[in-house]
């Protein structure tokens, strides 16, 4: 079985900063990641390659520097890795980076085999779109399996796969066929830690890296900002409410005072609620 | 930036709310998308049309009832049994041959697993813009949909175009925008579409469905009372105070994200930006430090009350009432008065 990872480099947003005054990104020093919702992807793929064999490829588009993404894939136990980077793909918006990663998997699986599953996180950290993920399916033309919370068997005979699908109040069974796309929820399972062995293979693999036109790539003017429909015009701060909280003072009270204070207070400002609160206790 | 728009896309007209019906229910975030789209339809002068897709049957006709209700001014219908349960193959070439045939010119889904699945699927078939998770909708002068999302791990906003391909299309998440007022209007232009398709060529089936059933989380999104707690509170244990004020007044509990990558509660309680947006009537923050993140989710709440034992803590700025209090003390000495309050008429309702 040839399982296929997307990953992505992110920067660890917990740590960005916005400059107060100009309103622009502080990225300087902010570490980069990889997209923690890929990583329970990648423990995915590595567990169905652990049961039923064959191997397991992570690939990412970005720039130069996402090859250390890509690296620690490695040291976790994936089997190859491949950097798609070219200037072409700077600015591409969600379909413009579901056609580049979908023709370079195109050509992972002339090189490598063609893939059983593609697997990606249910979504990015920085982007959020969760768009990525369908995109490729819906290009590829794979079946397509978003939310997958479990997968319950795969039959590699017949092709057949089944799993567990998060949906709106609850959760639902699906059998489909491979070859599909799985974009996976986090889990209960965190990534593995390599072996020994991974990470002294991982320090010495190629990395192999596509260039557009290694990734067969024809039509530049599907990518990057040139093939993106949607346009970033303007980039702000969420303003401020105008008038900050009413303060119950505390000073001399005790809480029992306060908290008579704060219940008068919040049902004349919303007298409705009184009525509600005791119908919510009928 | 903007060119003149291909030929082949100015026919596309009137704005469109994907109507998002799963096992019977409508999703009230279709209702939330109607309000919106009845603003910007009035907006550009054009119409408003709900696109439902689903079963023969009582739940679909009720989604093309509830559509009027709630402002469309006519209904594109694909009714058919491989619509029945969800799956992206049936739902995805239905609402593309949908957009095809008729061209609307901004197509609304609700960001939820069933909207991002399909949304995602019928852009990309379409090789159109699809801007996800938006908190605000506009029209500019050109008539150009301006769709606002959070960027930067929310601490920024931005404003996003599709200038040369329609339908502008765009996912808004459940609570973010208002619930329109429901009228009785009578159910207007229906127009029937068929899909071209098999059973046999549906890879996908559904095998089953485990319900959340009575776990009321599903229900914090649409919650009157939410009292959520954040780091302040200090320890697992503590968030029985939470709990117990909400079971008092009747609410749902929630919490901030440290709790739950702390694996003190389940991530389904979760608020905020990557959490659930929500918009209760009363809001309490305990020990949350109100965070762009968390405000993001919690900011259409029509009160909020914040106890912090920091004045100068960020929630300050956004909350309506504050009390700079610990949270520990102050969240039994709530319950407490909550419960006295609003005792007599609990009674009343045992005695009769
Ligand atoms: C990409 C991204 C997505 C995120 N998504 C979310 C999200 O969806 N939801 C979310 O909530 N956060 C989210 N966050 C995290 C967010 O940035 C904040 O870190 C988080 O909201 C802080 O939680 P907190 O207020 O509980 O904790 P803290 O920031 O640690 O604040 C604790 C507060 O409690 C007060 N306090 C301490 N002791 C007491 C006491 N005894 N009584 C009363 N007050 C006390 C302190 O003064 C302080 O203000 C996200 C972050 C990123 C980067």
């Amino acid at each position: 079985m040839h399982i296929v990872v997307c990953i992505k480099q992110v920067p660890d947003s917990a740590q960005i900063r916005v400059h107060p005054v100009t309103n622009t990104i502080m990225r300087q020093g902010v570490p980069t990641i990889i997209n923690p919702y890929d990583l329970f992807a990648l423990e995915e793929a590595l567990k169905l390659r652990d049961s039923h064999g064959g191997k397991v490829t992570v690939l990412t588009m970005g720039p130069a520097m996402a090859e250390e993404a890509l690296r620690k894939s490695l040291t976790y136990g994936a089997d190859g890795a491949v950097l798609l980077t070219d200037r072409c793909f700077a600015g591409s918006d969600t379909l413009a980076t579901s056609f580049a990663l979908s023709k370079a998997i195109a050509k992972i699986g002339d090189a490598f085999g063609t893939p059983d599953i593609v697997f990606t996180g249910k979504q990015t950290i920085d982007g959020d779109t969760a768009q990525v993920g369908p995109g490729i399916a819906k290009r590829l033309n794979f079946r397509q399996l978003t939310y997958v919370a479990k997968i319950t068997s795969i039959d590699l005979a017949s092709r057949a796969i089944t799993v567990e699908r998060r949906s709106e109040g609850g959760t639902q069974i699906l059998n489909s066929r491979l070859p599909c796309l799985i974009t996976m929820l986090e889990g209960v399972n965190a990534i593995r830690r390599g072996s020994l062995d991974d990470a002294f293979r991982a320090a010495c693999s190629e990395i192999v890296k596509w260039n557009a036109a290694d990734a067969g790539i024809e039509e530049i003017t599907k990518c990057g900002l040139r093939g993106s429909p949607t346009v970033v015009k303007r980039v702000f701060a969420p303003t401020p409410r105008a008038q900050s909280a009413v303060q119950i003072e505390t000073s001399d009270k005790t809480l029992r005072h306060v908290a008579d204070e704060v219940v008068a207070s919040i049902l004349t400002q919303q007298p409705a609620l009184e009525l509600a609160l005791s119908s919510n206790l009928a | 930036m903007k060119k003149e728009l291909p030929e082949h896309f100015r026919e596309y007209r009137h704005v469109w709310v994907f109507m998002e019906l799963e096992r019977g229910q409508v999703h009230p975030v279709s209702f939330e998308l109607l309000g919106e789209g009845r603003r910007l339809a009035d907006q550009l002068g054009v119409q408003l049309a709900g696109a439902v897709l689903g079963p023969p049957g009582e739940a679909t006709s009720h989604a093309v009832t509830e559509a009027f209700a709630y402002g469309a001014d006519l209904v594109y219908l694909l009714e058919t049994p491989l619509l029945t349960d969800y799956r992206n193959e049936p739902f995805t070439k239905a609402l593309t041959d949908l957009v095809v045939t008729y061209k609307p010119e901004i197509l609304l889904l609700g960001a939820t697993t069933l909207g991002r699945d399909l949304a995602g699927s019928v852009a990309t078939t379409l090789l159109t813009g699809l801007t996800a998770d938006c908190t605000e909708l506009d029209v500019d002068t050109d008539g150009s949909l301006a769709a606002t999302r959070p960027t930067f791990g929310g601490s920024l906003l931005c404003t996003i175009y599709t200038l040369n391909c329609r339908p502008q299309m765009a996912t808004v998440r459940p609570r973010v925008m208002r619930m329109p007022l429901r009228t009785n209007k009578p159910v207007g232009r229906v127009i029937r579409h068929d899909l071209p398709m098999v059973e046999e060529e549906i890879a996908t089936k559904v095998l089953g469905f485990l319900s959340d059933g009575k776990s009321e989380t599903a229900n914090l999104a649409y919650a009157d009372v939410v009292v959520a707690g954040g780091l302040g509170l200090g320890a697992a244990e503590n968030l029985r105070l939470l709990k117990n004020l909400a079971r008092t007044i009747g609410g749902e509990y929630g919490c901030s994200r440290p709790l739950v990558q702390k694996g003190w509660m389940p991530v389904d309680r979760q608020i905020g930006q990557t959490g659930k947006t929500i918009r209760p009537k009363l809001y309490i923050a305990a020990g949350i430090s109100g965070a762009i993140q968390h405000r993001v989710g919690v900011e259409g709440a029509d009160l909020i009350l914040a106890v912090n034992t920091d004045p100068n803590a960020p929630i300050f700025e956004f909350a309506h009432l504050g009390v700079v209090a610990d949270a520990i003390g102050l969240l039994p000495a709530l319950t407490e008065v909550f419960s006295r309050r609003l005792a007599p008429s609990r009674r009343v309702r045992l005695v009769t």
